[in-house]
């Protein structure tokens, strides 16, 4: 037995799943223990420091710095509005007066002698947390948030674009092999979770932003074709933010690969329901990867048990995915796992294991180039 | 903490907590001289389920153990100190660059004075530095608020004006920062710390502005006047607040602070400090690299002028697609002598990037990473040459021979004809299946001038003896030159363009082994065999227009040093111009694989070519 380097992602038709929901700052958590939620349900609320805008007064009204304070016509914590007269100048024999009406509105935060500058801070800008799991609040953390709890169908991608989403599953695909073009996007699927089988086309992804889908799911994409709806080439895997008007999430990896078919069945299995998914990946300090997250009704977690989870060890006869060229996207089951260091085609040493795949020819690839396949 | 006698140490344990291993080594008296014996890793344990960096301490200090078959860790998990039946060891120090490293922000009031000071500082101090808020930095108030209110970093320097000069634009900068309220990146159980490093007339001004809101910290000025920087009592402070704040903050760093004989120090810090150490002791002139998956570090040390640069997205894995957004795929392809298909290899390239820890199994893939590493490389010294300079702002006296001179200050100070060591570290660079591969990288990228001494960390033991220099400097020294560089060799590269195939450059070089001369072509690559340990004269005479380091078309004579490599006499000129047409350009990389011996022929994979 050897340890895989590159445990497989996770894919599973049921599992107790624990959400924390935590504000970015503190605020006012609106539901309870034991209350049942919504994706789309608000349960906390806060307020974010306003945006903050330094006025220079000593420039704008010709004054050294320390006049700005006594020229001051409102004081440090009081609220102002547009337009306010905030400074005016003494003047010349009480004529000749200038002053400075404010262009923002929010309340003063400090006046500086030393440089002339008035800090204004503007009005609070509101935050809504959405509860993203439909589940259970299983816990509150007063003034943070929630930790939301839910059994779960619960599938990791390998990589994705654009936030948080939900919309019922619909599958676009007869099989996970299949290219999802844009024939294949219909009018209907406004706000769904559109799953392809193998690559994703820029067109089908372009036409399923036409219909307004919310998310579309799939094998692999190309890179020219990510570059082409970013508008920019991605340097680093550090997404979730991206504003396209779409969630992008694949499965397996860049270039023309299938999903994986255990992953397309049960996404198929789901098929109508609602779901909730986020692409956010991040590859560095704290791996995170997008996911697809389908509640489970009562009858179907009555139908569903949970499966044991991967320990991410390989063995002989595991099934595993080759996840670099030349074999990429192939999938085979361990022949052997020779012990000794072998030396590759690049001349690098490097544990290796042998793979057979479905038509019989066998292959050497490094154990860090294979990831472990849930059955 | 103890005080150390260096006479009484005899065994020395050294760990380096990285992100994802914890690299121990053992150091050992032998003989009288200080070796580096043995070495075990083992995962880094910061993240859940142990959430404790000593874990895996102590697993890698058992492996050295085992592999010494000396016991270092008693029953009670404690570092066995001092050494004794064979048993422990005397001294324990580490480095960490665990969970992201050191993360700061900095502040100055000019970009190219006193916040280039400050930049400095926070990088030779070994910290990953997010942003420059500077007065000038070209955005608007509210815009430098916005963005100190995302950062999250570890902590802040501020410097700004010259001492008893105006204190009114740093006190600004301060007023930009405190509305902020910048929050720290462990969460809000502690207090921002912020190293204030200007104006010393501004300091009780600063204290107001800032009140209670963050940790202050007063330093000396790093730029009392402006022909002089000052920058250890900023580093000082930076790595004092490292340990008390962002150190203790992480998980069971507590424990290791109390371990260790001597402060734990910032990885990058402590590389360094060792090249900063060398190139004093030696009087050399060195530059490090250090590439790894998301960042590349280079250190430079230039008439004993220390500089770090960390290019955040130059790296081989995490960033590999960033490299070929800014590099271009056309400049990455100069290198490649074979056919790729360009959608194929950007797809291959996020692959990578969404997978980093999968390695080339075949030659072409191996080829593509090696000319991938070659731009990380080139763009990352292009940073370090911008940012290494003379300082800005300094006020020049120009006498009537300086008429015609177009000196101005803030020039760089890198210069690749006085560049004696170039020393390479980080997975690509030192796990290439041949050594050719590592110098032929190093030098295209870095187009050393003259004669250059190449080497390679051998287990990248350059953070351990950093951090133990501080303690015992004659045991660091003695390691670094037995056991932590593995020579390969020199490159000797006339600056110059020429007409391919006209001569370029005369050599004479005659050692107790290699007795050759002859002429190197414009455009030529030729290896010559100098072994590790061995040294040879060599006399060179450049072709007019070409400059070994003694003027164009002047000769010299010197010293050489061999290694795994041995000499590489490089024709191809300085700048180093590839053909713009690619075929020509692929005939040349062909060339260059020729010459070097650098790849095995490409064959048709049999059952034992993998």
């Amino acid at each position: 037995m050897a340890h895989a380097y590159t445990p497989g992602l996770k894919v599973t038709s049921r599992v107790r799943q624990r959400c924390r929901r935590i504000l970015p700052i503190a605020g006012e958590v609106l539901v309870e223990a034991g209350d049942r939620v919504s994706a789309r349900d608000v349960i906390a609320q806060t307020f974010m420091p306003g945006e903050v805008t330094p006025v220079n007064l000593s420039n704008a009204l010709s004054l050294p710095p320390a006049d700005v304070p006594e020229c001051m016509l409102v004081q440090e914590a009081e609220r102002i509005e547009v337009g306010q007269t905030l400074a005016r100048t003494k003047g010349i024999f009480g004529l000749f007066k200038n002053e400075y009406k404010s262009k923002v509105a929010g309340t003063v935060e400090s006046i500086s002698s030393v440089t002339g500058q008035l800090i204004v801070r503007g009005e609070p800008l509101p935050l809504q947390l959405l509860a993203y799991l439909s589940g259970e609040v299983a816990e509150v953390i007063p003034a943070e948030g929630v930790v939301i709890e839910a059994d779960v169908s619960f599938i990791q991608g390998i990589f994705g674009i654009g936030g948080e989403r939900f919309g019922r599953i619909r599958m676009s695909c007869d099989d996970h092999t299949q290219e999802l073009t844009p024939e294949l996007i219909t009018a209907n699927m406004q706000e769904a979770i559109v799953i392809g089988g193998a690559r994703m086309s820029g067109a089908a992804v372009r036409k399923a932003i036409e219909v307004g889908a919310s998310a579309v799911v799939s094998g692999g994409m190309d890179d020219q074709d990510l570059r082409e709806i970013l508008g920019y080439d991605l340097g680093v895997a550090i997404t979730g933010s991206e504003d396209v008007g779409i969630t992008l999430i694949i499965t397996e990896g860049f270039g023309e690969i299938s999903m994986a078919e255990r992953t397309f069945r049960l996404l198929a299995l789901r098929e109508g329901d609602e779901s909730a998914v986020n692409g956010a990946t991040q590859i560095r300090a704290g791996v995170m990867r997008p996911e697809v997250i389908i509640p489970l009704s009562e009858e179907k977690r009555a139908q569903e048990v949970e499966g044991p989870h991967s320990t991410g060890v390989l063995d002989v006869g595991s099934v595993v995915r080759m996840i670099r060229d030349p074999y990429f996207g192939q999938i085979g089951s361990v022949a052997s796992l020779p012990p000794e260091l072998a030396v590759l085609g690049s001349e690098s040493k490097a544990r290796v294991l042998e793979v057979e795949f479905d038509s019989g020819e066998k292959a050497v690839i490094p154990r860090a180039n294979v990831e472990l396949v849930q059955q | 903490m103890t005080r150390i006698d260096p006479e009484k140490i005899n065994v020395i344990l050294a760990t380096d907590c990285g992100s994802t291993t914890t690299k121990a080594i053992l150091i050992e008296r032998l003989d009288g001289h200080y070796r580096q014996t043995f070495r075990g890793e083992a995962p880094t344990t910061v993240e859940a389920p142990a959430a404790d960096v000593t874990v895996g301490v102590i697993n890698a200090v058992t492996e050295v153990g085992e592999l010494a078959g000396r016991r270092l860790i008693d029953e009670e998990g404690q570092i066995i100190r001092p050494a004794r039946d064979g048993q422990g060891c005397d001294i324990y120090i580490s480095t960490s660059s665990a969970g992201g490293g050191l993360q700061m922000m900095v502040a100055g009031v000019v970009r190219e004075m006193t916040a280039a000071s400050a930049k400095r500082a926070a990088l030779g101090a070994g910290a990953i530095v997010m942003d420059v808020i500077a007065s000038n930095d070209k955005r608007l108030p509210h815009q430098q608020i916005q963005r100190i209110r995302e950062l999250r970093p570890d902590m802040i320097l501020v410097s700004g004006g010259t001492d008893g000069g105006n204190t009114t634009k740093v006190v600004e900068i301060a007023e930009l920062i405190a509305p902020a309220k910048p929050q720290p990146r462990f969460g809000g159980e502690y207090r921002m710390p912020l190293i204030y490093a200007g104006n010393r007339d501004a300091v009780p001004l600063i204290e107001k502005v800032f009140d209670n809101g963050v940790e202050l910290t007063i330093v000396p000025n790093l730029r009392p006047v402006l022909e002089r920087e000052n920058l250890g009592h900023a580093r000082d402070a930076i790595h004092n607040l490292f340990l008390e704040h962002v150190m203790a903050h992480a998980p069971g760093y507590e424990k290791l602070i109390q371990w260790t004989d001597s402060p734990i120090m910032p990885t990058p810090g402590a590389v360094g400090n060792i090249l900063q150490t060398i190139a004093q002791r030696q009087g050399l002139n060195a530059v490090g690299v250090d590439i790894g998956g998301a960042t590349t570090d280079i250190f430079s040390v230039f008439d004993g002028t220390f500089n770090r640069t960390v290019s955040a997205n130059l790296g081989m894995s995490y960033s590999i697609s960033n490299v070929c957004a800014e590099a271009t795929l056309s400049m990455i392809l100069r290198w490649v002598h074979i056919d790729m298909d360009e959608r194929d290899l950007r797809n291959r390239v996020k692959n990578k990037m969404i997978r980093p820890t999968t390695i080339p199994q075949t030659l072409e893939a191996l080829v593509f990473e090696q000319a991938v590493a070659r731009e990380a490389l080139r763009l990352a010294y292009a940073q370090h040459k911008e940012f290494a300079t003379t300082l800005k702002g300094v006020q020049q006296q120009r006498t009537v021979g300086d008429t015609f001179s177009q000196e101005i200050s803030g020039q760089t100070i890198v210069d690749n004809m006085t560049l004696n060591l170039l020393v390479a570290s980080g997975g690509v660079l030192s796990h290439a299946p041949r050594m050719q591969q590592t110098a032929a990288m190093l030098i295209d990228a870095f187009q050393p001038e003259g004669i250059t001494t190449l080497a390679k960390d051998s287990i990248f033991m350059m953070p351990h003896l950093g951090v133990l220099a501080q303690v015992h400097p004659q045991a660091a020294l003695e390691v670094f030159e037995r056991d932590c560089l593995i020579y390969l060799g020199t490159c000797i590269a006339p600056k110059g363009t020429g007409k391919p195939g006209k001569p370029c450059l005369e050599y004479q070089i005659s050692g107790s082994k290699l007795s050759e001369s002859g002429t190197l072509a414009f455009g030529e690559l030729k290896l010559l065999p100098l072994g590790v340990g061995e040294t040879a004269s060599v006399t060179l005479q450049p072709a007019r227009g070409f400059d070994v380091g003694a003027g164009t078309g002047r000769r010299i004579e010197g010293q050489i040093k061999g290694g795994t490599v041995g000499i590489i006499l490089d024709g191809r000129g300085r700048p180093l111009l590839l053909p713009e047409n690619a075929k020509t350009c692929r005939e040349a990389a062909q060339q260059t694989i020729a010459a070097l011996n650098l790849y095995p022929e490409p064959t048709t994979p049999c059952p034992t070519d993998y």
